[in-house]
């Protein structure tokens, strides 16, 4: 049958197996999609497994720019024959599968309204190479050759691509090159080239940069001012603190003495790792950790005391399945509750959300000023989606004249003078007392940070009173960093709409995509994407504003509503659940069917709020 | 219960050190411990070894977890910042205030149940890293503020205030300090303060992990009859290795005693630590050696107090981390921040 034909609009999924060395040349291939100036959004679907279970790369093209996953593949290269049954089951009709034929395949394992091309990969990595390791690298990078041919990419950008990747080894360019091209000659030669689907150059990559939202946080990190890191390995946190280590040791060495402008330890626990962030940040250092929400689940009573005891602490959340271990490799926005009001006693968190890669950036470099200037944690709140793939992203800027801001600290010479210090005094009124670093006057300034409850001069009491006009003011406090975090960004429908959406982090680009669609079928929709708690009045505003409001978000119990609802005494029956959680990214059809049900005419719409 | 101001009106006649300060100036609040409590008497050691020392009092940073030894901070250098933290997590406190700033003396008061019990892995790590502090471990092998539960420091067989028999083995913290890389370590009696104030001196002017295990008898609940941790107890199995005099290093140095009787170990400071022998050919700097007497006289019943081990020289953590001089808390954005430009060729190699 003649396959589908789509020109720069279709999903490629790669069915791997973890460990064989896909990932750059599954990269490769992505990356030599956006050299034609066509948007590539690749996903890793990975197992938690170092070697030999099923994994998957996703990459959709889209010249339109929907960077959020879609469901239904158009070409699958099934690598593995693990999982071929299913691979093959997930091809939309009209599309193609890709295959190494080898090894006889027996007719009733395809489809019928499929497309199928075979080529002999293994027999040409056998009679090309002896090596065994080199057989299973470059049989992946034939598969590209053979794929450039296929799809009609441009053979030099994948020659460039190569040569910028090897440019410290050049020794590797020639035989990747001659890898590239045996699968790409044998392809023309062999083969109908192109299929239906195709990359044809475009411009709407623009200037846009390609990197992952960890790389981008620790990278921020680095730019906010960050000097201690103390950290504990967890899936999917640990990129982050490994790129803060790398951009550290490019960026932050003393060129005078070689020494280092930071400090990193690898901590036995999440425990100790918080600990250390507390007392380096207690002691001036902007500090911070990267973790899941295994490890914020261990931290809450140290969240506590840095909250009660007003300690700048930041901690990136890159958020996986739970509860427990969950699904450690898969991706979710499910840690809200607990980060918002970790600890026991009253306790409430700013949270910040960063929706991709370059607000990552963005946010893990502002995280520090807000913890020095609210004096608390600050979660910046990545998930796998955005943290462990790379996508286009509008590049980083910074402002040469930014400064950080270190919030209240008085000096040696303020206290000299006779200034009143007292750490818990709101001398301002905005309930955000003055703090001192350790070590700064002989006779003044000093005080006792402690859990325990003290009066405005951090003296040690248990009297009723002043515990409760310390706990008014850390509400105070929470006022005023509503005027401080990152606003919510407001898109209203072209035309006036009864029903509004509300959504944050990685649910963006999906949500993005599901408003155009809607629109294009007559659904208005009035978005407001939050981006930090506390919520900002024009979030509840926005909510008054609507008959009703959706709120998506990628976890089972709709944690960004029940916020929503606590926080701004909100009628529950107002905010209607979209949720998304099986561990995969949101989709753009998912949200379209979930919302165009309260489109629907009445009897249509109770059906859907039963089925809910 | 709230805070306890003392009086601050000091007799006119109250000697000064060095800087100006009297002794009173190294104190704090008033104690809320019980009348007796061992802790009040390592409080006033630390006072006057700090005092005596001509520490600037603001320059230490004091760190503690939860517990009756944990309050003590309270109770000496008013002048110091101090952080009362979370249970057996004070390791990881201080150990982050380091990192913050190289250049404060950072001092832990701990006690048997936050630093053996919850704490126990914090307490390892800290000891294994190399952090440059004086980790003091108040030990009377008892939960008090809960009224009486044996800690993981309390040795098997001893007996509670309310005839429970403990029957864990116990923990040895001297021992893994040993073990786990302590460059300093030490222990004490918070009854004999000529031993004490000494080896406080000592550790505070260590450069590494400093550690000092100070049996601290709890009046109330750890001193009868069958307790191994009771001021009696602990006065007839004492078996001292030496006695320590600090010197520091602007003075001349008299050996008052018979040769091979005193050994002089110089502090990287130039202070040095001059050990009348007390058991034989005992030698500070053989770790080794200091297991082996240690395990060997723990079997015999005695608790063997002095200063145990010393290494000198050894690196810290900011030497194997390799930071800069100057405390990273006072790195300006000039030194922090690469900038535009270097962002700029980020993004251009990000295309």
């Amino acid at each position: 049958m003649s396959g589908t034909v789509k020109i720069n609009d279709f999903v490629v999924k790669f069915a791997n197996i973890n460990g064989s060395g896909s990932a750059s040349a599954n990269a490769l291939f992505a990356r030599s999609i956006i050299r034609m100036g066509v948007p590539a959004t690749p996903r890793n679907i990975f197992p938690s497994n170092i070697q030999g279970l099923p994994t998957w790369y996703e990459v959709r093209v889209s010249e339109a720019g929907h960077l959020g996953a879609r469901d239904g593949v158009d070409l699958m290269v099934a690598m593995n024959p693990q999982t071929w049954d299913r691979d093959v089951a997930s091809i939309l009709p009209g599309g193609y599968l890709f295959y190494d034929n080898t090894r006889f395949v027996p007719e009733e394992k395809f489809r019928p309204d499929i497309t199928v091309i075979g080529v002999p990969l293994t027999s040409m990595c056998n009679e090309r190479y002896s090596d065994a390791r080199l057989r299973q690298l470059f049989r992946n990078i034939i598969y590209v050759g053979a794929l450039s041919a296929l799809l009609d990419i441009d053979a030099s950008v994948v020659e460039q691509l190569l040569s910028e990747q090897f440019h410290a080894k050049e020794q590797l360019i020639a035989p990747n090159l001659e890898a590239f091209y045996l699968g790409r000659k044998w392809a023309i030669e062999n083969l109908d080239c192109p299929i239906g689907l195709r990359v044809r150059r475009a411009t709407t990559v623009g200037e846009r940069i390609m990197i992952d939202g960890n790389t981008a946080a620790g990278l921020g990190a680095v730019y906010g001012g960050a000097t201690v890191c103390a950290w504990y390995p967890i899936t999917p946190s640990t990129s982050l603190a490994e790129s803060f280590t790398r951009y550290c040791n490019r960026l932050r060495i003393d060129p005078a003495t070689g020494k280092n402008r930071f400090a990193i330890v690898q901590t036995e626990d999440e425990l100790a790792s918080i600990g250390m962030v507390i007392g380096g940040a207690w002691n001036g250092a902007r500090s911070f950790t990267a973790t899941s929400g295994p490890g914020i689940s261990l931290m809450q009573e140290f969240l506590g005391l840095a909250y009660f005891a007003e300690i700048p602490a930041v901690i990136f959340d890159v958020q996986r399945a739970g509860p427990s271990t969950g699904m450690p490799t898969r991706t979710q926005q499910c840690d809200l509750i607990s980060a918002a009001y970790a600890s026991h006693g009253d306790t409430k968190h700013v949270l910040l959300f960063p929706a991709d890669a370059h607000e990552c950036f963005e946010m893990g470099a502002q995280a520090f000023d807000l913890a020095d200037r609210l004096q608390t944690p600050v979660f910046v709140m990545l998930d796998l989606d955005i943290g462990m793939n790379e996508r286009l992203t509008s590049p980083f800027d910074w402002d040469d004249s930014r400064r950080m801001d270190r919030g209240k600290v008085m000096t040696a010479e303020e206290l000299e003078a006779g200034r009143d210090f007292g750490r818990y005094l709101d001398v301002d009124g905005d309930g955000i007392p003055w703090r001192t670093y350790p070590g700064t006057h002989p006779t003044r300034g000093s005080y006792f940070t402690r859990g325990t409850s003290r009066d405005e001069y951090a003296r040690y009491t248990e009297a009723g009173r002043p515990y409760q006009r310390n706990m008014e003011r850390l509400l105070r406090k929470w006022e005023t960093a509503k005027s401080y975090v990152p606003a919510p960004i407001r898109r209203d429908a072209a035309k006036p709409a009864r029903y509004g959406a509300i959504y944050f982090g990685s649910t963006a680009d999906a949500m993005d995509e599901a408003a155009g669609i809607l629109a294009e079928r007559g659904m208005a929709l009035d978005l407001l994407r939050v981006r930090a708690l506390p919520f900002a009045d024009s979030v509840m505003d926005f909510i008054d504003g609507h008959e009703k409001v959706f709120v998506v978000e990628q976890n089972r119990d709709g944690q960004l509503r029940s916020l929503l609802i606590n926080e701004g005494d909100i009628d529950p029956k107002r905010l209607i659940r979209v949720l998304h959680y099986d561990g995969t990214p949101i989709t753009a059809q998912m949200i379209v069917g979930a919302i165009s049900a309260a489109f629907a005419p009445a009897p249509a719409r109770e059906l859907a709020q039963a089925a809910e | 219960m709230t805070y306890l101001a003392k009086p601050t009106l000091h007799h006119p006649d109250l000697p000064t050190n060095t800087l100006g300060y009297t002794r009173r100036d190294y104190e704090g609040a008033v104690s809320t411990l019980c009348a007796g409590c061992g802790h009040d008497s390592i409080s006033a050691a630390i006072v006057r070894a700090c005092f005596e020392l001509d520490l600037p009092p603001h320059r230490i940073a004091k760190l503690s977890g939860i517990g009756c030894s944990s309050k003590t901070p309270t109770y000496f250098l008013g002048n110091s910042h101090g952080f009362n933290s979370v249970h057996g997590r004070m390791p990881s406190v201080l150990t982050g205030a380091n990192l913050a700033n190289r250049d404060l003396i950072y001092l832990g008061v701990s006690g048997d149940g936050d630093s053996a019990s919850i704490g126990i892995g914090q307490f390892a790590h800290a000891m294994r890293r190399g952090v440059n502090m004086v980790y003091i471990v108040e030990n009377n092998g008892v939960y008090g503020l809960t009224k009486g539960q044996f800690s993981a420091t309390a040795d098997r067989g001893a007996k509670s205030k309310r005839g429970v028999v403990n029957i864990d083995s116990p923990i040895d913290m001297v021992g893994m300090a040993l073990e786990l890389g302590a460059t300093f370590v030490a222990r004490s009696f918070s009854g004999d303060k000529a031993q004490l104030v000494p080896l406080i001196k000592a550790a505070l002017t260590h450069k590494g992990a400093a550690f000092i295990d100070c049996i601290s008898p709890c009046v109330s609940f750890n001193n009868h009859l069958g307790s191994t941790k009771s001021f009696d107890y602990v006065r007839e199995h004492n078996a001292a290795v030496n006695k320590l005099d600090y010197v520091a290093g602007q003075k001349e140095i008299t050996v008052d005693y018979a040769p091979g009787k005193v050994e002089l170990v110089t502090q990287h400071d130039g202070s040095v630590l001059r050990l009348r022998k007390l058991a034989g050919e005992y030698d500070v700097t053989d770790r080794i050696a200091a297991m082996e007497y240690l395990a060997g006289h723990y079997a015999k019943g005695e608790v063997v107090t002095g200063l145990l081990y010393v290494s000198l020289d050894s690196p810290d953590l900011h030497d194997y981390l390799n930071t800069v001089e100057k405390p990273l808390n006072t790195l300006d954005d000039s030194e922090l921040c690469p900038g535009a430009a270097a962002l700029q060729r980020i993004n251009a190699a990000l295309r």
